[in-house]
């Protein structure tokens, strides 16, 4: 369990103090995939950072299975950072050091494995779980950015840690191979238990990967939940902004006596019934699909739609009423200009 | 004037020269080189170690008071000229080798004059280290020595092995130049032949023989360099 109680970060700067967090208060549930989500500046890299004390909360602690980690002495601290290891946006592997050495490099820190034959051996495991047994010998400088990452998770789990903290593990990796280290941190999430943490500014990798989610906003916590729960109701602008990224291009193009209805589908059957086609159809509703968003989690629907109506107040009164009868499925009059 | 440089008898005793006396000089002059260089890396390379990790900011603050003063100090050493130097360490050299003329003699000031260059030089190279692997060790655990140790040093050899070439022939130029309190090698010979002489045959020779020296030191350190470095990929 990680508790992140009331965290405020304070950099000095030339220009003056910038508040990087403000009062951030976050619990990790054990063995969870947990996202972090922000836009750039949102100060998600600081949070991170504060969890294993690589930059020091200006006020609030950080709390890991009940051990306050502002309060360890230096050595203490580093004797805990062993299981609470970290990933990087640019890997940041040791570019004179093959992949080995490479992931021998944290077994060789803590000095308690001290036979060098079981580090190789260790090492050797590690690198055959994350799919480059064949490349032990290979420089960094030889391998893709994914390749490179991958070598960066088998370093981060040498000294079998508890939790793995990823900052911006994915951002500089392109669409497929993002999503095959995903899968790669959730496979080993379900086999050993560890608690991810997944600091991102793309929503595509919380939704495929979190269970939980936090929405970090100009350095205050916007809204938390369960990943489904945030993405159909999202209730803070932030994670609106996250959620319906393309929503406030609506309000520009909307057509003078069109009544335009956000729908929100908040898990519905991915195989049920064409709503639009049957409304359509029963109720000789002619709705203009302005925009939609949809994705299939776990079979079931997730996202929203913004329709337009013309046939006037009643017939948009109409629709909105059939749209909320339909299971998992709600509606709402978007507003000109809201 | 051509004719006397170039006249049968001159030539013959220049030969006679180079014949009996360049062997011991060249010796000499790689030996005082070599020497001098790991004296000096034994005493720059800790210092620009502590000029990196000791500053604000850096991977084991030291004392702004101390660290003020290290500066100042190499700052001085690099600012006296060579031929002074050697002067003003006499005391020192008398203290450490009993004498202050001759090849060992001239060790004392090479090294002293060489230590705080090497300090910067490595201070270069130690500050190419990217910031984030750096980070990584600290979030992995490391210990700041370790992060000297496992991480700075070896990251920085091949930008090391660059710095270090550049040391030995700047050292090998000023030991040629430690001639002048006689310190032995091709330098002195190149003095005592050339300008107190006016043989200008033998110090061209010497001279030659020292480009040829400095030359096959940079191929060679050139070659070490990029050969360590994992980071290029088609060799």
């Amino acid at each position: 369990m990680i508790e992140i109680k009331n965290v405020t970060k304070v950099f000095s700067t030339a220009e003056g103090q910038v508040t990087a967090l403000r009062d951030v208060s976050l619990s990790i549930p054990d063995g969870d995939v947990y996202g972090i989500i922000g836009m750039s500046g949102a100060g998600k890299s600081t949070l991170v950072r504060c969890i294993n004390m690589l930059e020091r909360p200006t006020s609030g602690a950080v709390v890991i299975d009940g051990v306050d980690m502002g309060a360890l002495s230096e050595r203490e601290l580093r004797i805990k950072r062993r299981e609470i290891t970290m990933i990087f946006q640019g890997f940041n592997l040791l570019m004179q050091r093959n992949c080995l050495e490479n992931v021998c490099f944290p077994l060789k820190l803590s000095g308690l494995a001290g036979e060098r034959k079981w580090q190789r051996q260790r090492a050797m495991e590690l690198l055959d779980t994350v799919g480059l047994a064949d490349k032990a010998r290979a420089y960094p400088a030889q391998l893709s950015g994914g390749q490179q990452q991958r070598v960066a998770i088998a370093r981060a789990l040498a000294t079998d840690p508890k939790v793995l903290l990823c900052d911006e593990a994915t951002s500089a990796l392109d669409p497929t191979t993002t999503a095959s280290i995903l899968e790669l941190i959730r496979s080993i999430n379900e086999r050993t238990g560890i608690t991810a943490v997944l600091i991102t500014h793309q929503m595509r990798v919380v939704e495929s990967v979190c269970r939980h989610v936090a929405i970090l906003d100009g350095g205050v916590v916007a809204e938390t939940g369960a990943v489904s729960e945030v993405f159909a109701h999202p209730k803070s602008e932030a994670a609106k902004r996250l959620v319906f990224p393309d929503g406030d291009a609506v309000s520009a193009t909307q057509v003078p006596d069109e009544h335009v209805i956000r729908v929100v589908f908040n898990g519905s059957l991915a195989s049920s019934t064409p709503l639009i086609a049957h409304m359509a159809v029963e109720k000789g509703i002619e709705a203009n699909i302005s925009y939609a968003s949809t994705r299939t989690i776990e079979g079931r629907e997730y996202g929203s739609m913004l329709l337009g109506i013309r046939q006037g107040e009643a017939v948009f009164r109409e629709a909105i009423a059939y749209l909320n009868s339909q299971t998992d499925v709600s509606a709402e009059e978007v507003l000109p200009n809201a | 004037m051509l004719e006397q440089v170039f006249a049968q008898e001159v030539l013959q005793e220049a030969w006679d020269i180079i014949r009996t006396q360049f062997p011991l000089a060249i010796w000499e002059t790689v030996y005082v080189t070599i020497l001098s260089t790991a004296f000096a890396i034994v005493l720059g390379l800790p210092l620009g170690v502590i000029l990196v990790v000791g500053e604000k900011g850096g991977v084991r603050p030291l004392p702004a008071g101390l660290m003020r003063t290290l500066n100042v100090i190499v700052n001085l050493l690099r600012s006296v000229p060579f031929l002074i130097l050697m002067v003003l360490v006499f005391p020192l050299t008398r203290l450490l080798v009993g004498t202050v003329v001759g090849t060992v003699a001239s060790i004392v000031p090479l090294v002293i004059a060489a230590f705080p260059f090497i300090a910067r030089l490595a201070e270069g190279s130690l500050r190419e280290v990217n910031p984030n692997t750096i980070e990584m060790a600290q979030s992995l655990g490391a210990s700041p020595f370790q992060i000297i140790i496992r991480v700075m040093l070896p990251e920085s050899v091949p930008s090391l092995i660059s710095n270090a070439t550049i040391a030995i022939t700047t050292i090998l130029g000023y030991s040629a130049m430690s001639g002048i309190i006689g310190g032995g090698g091709l330098g002195k010979i190149a003095m005592n032949y050339g300008y107190y002489r006016y043989k200008y045959l033998i110090m061209v020779a010497a001279v030659v023989l020292l480009i040829l020296l400095v030359q096959l030191f940079q191929t060679l350190g050139t070659r070490f360099a990029v050969k360590s470095d994992k980071r290029l990929k088609n060799k």
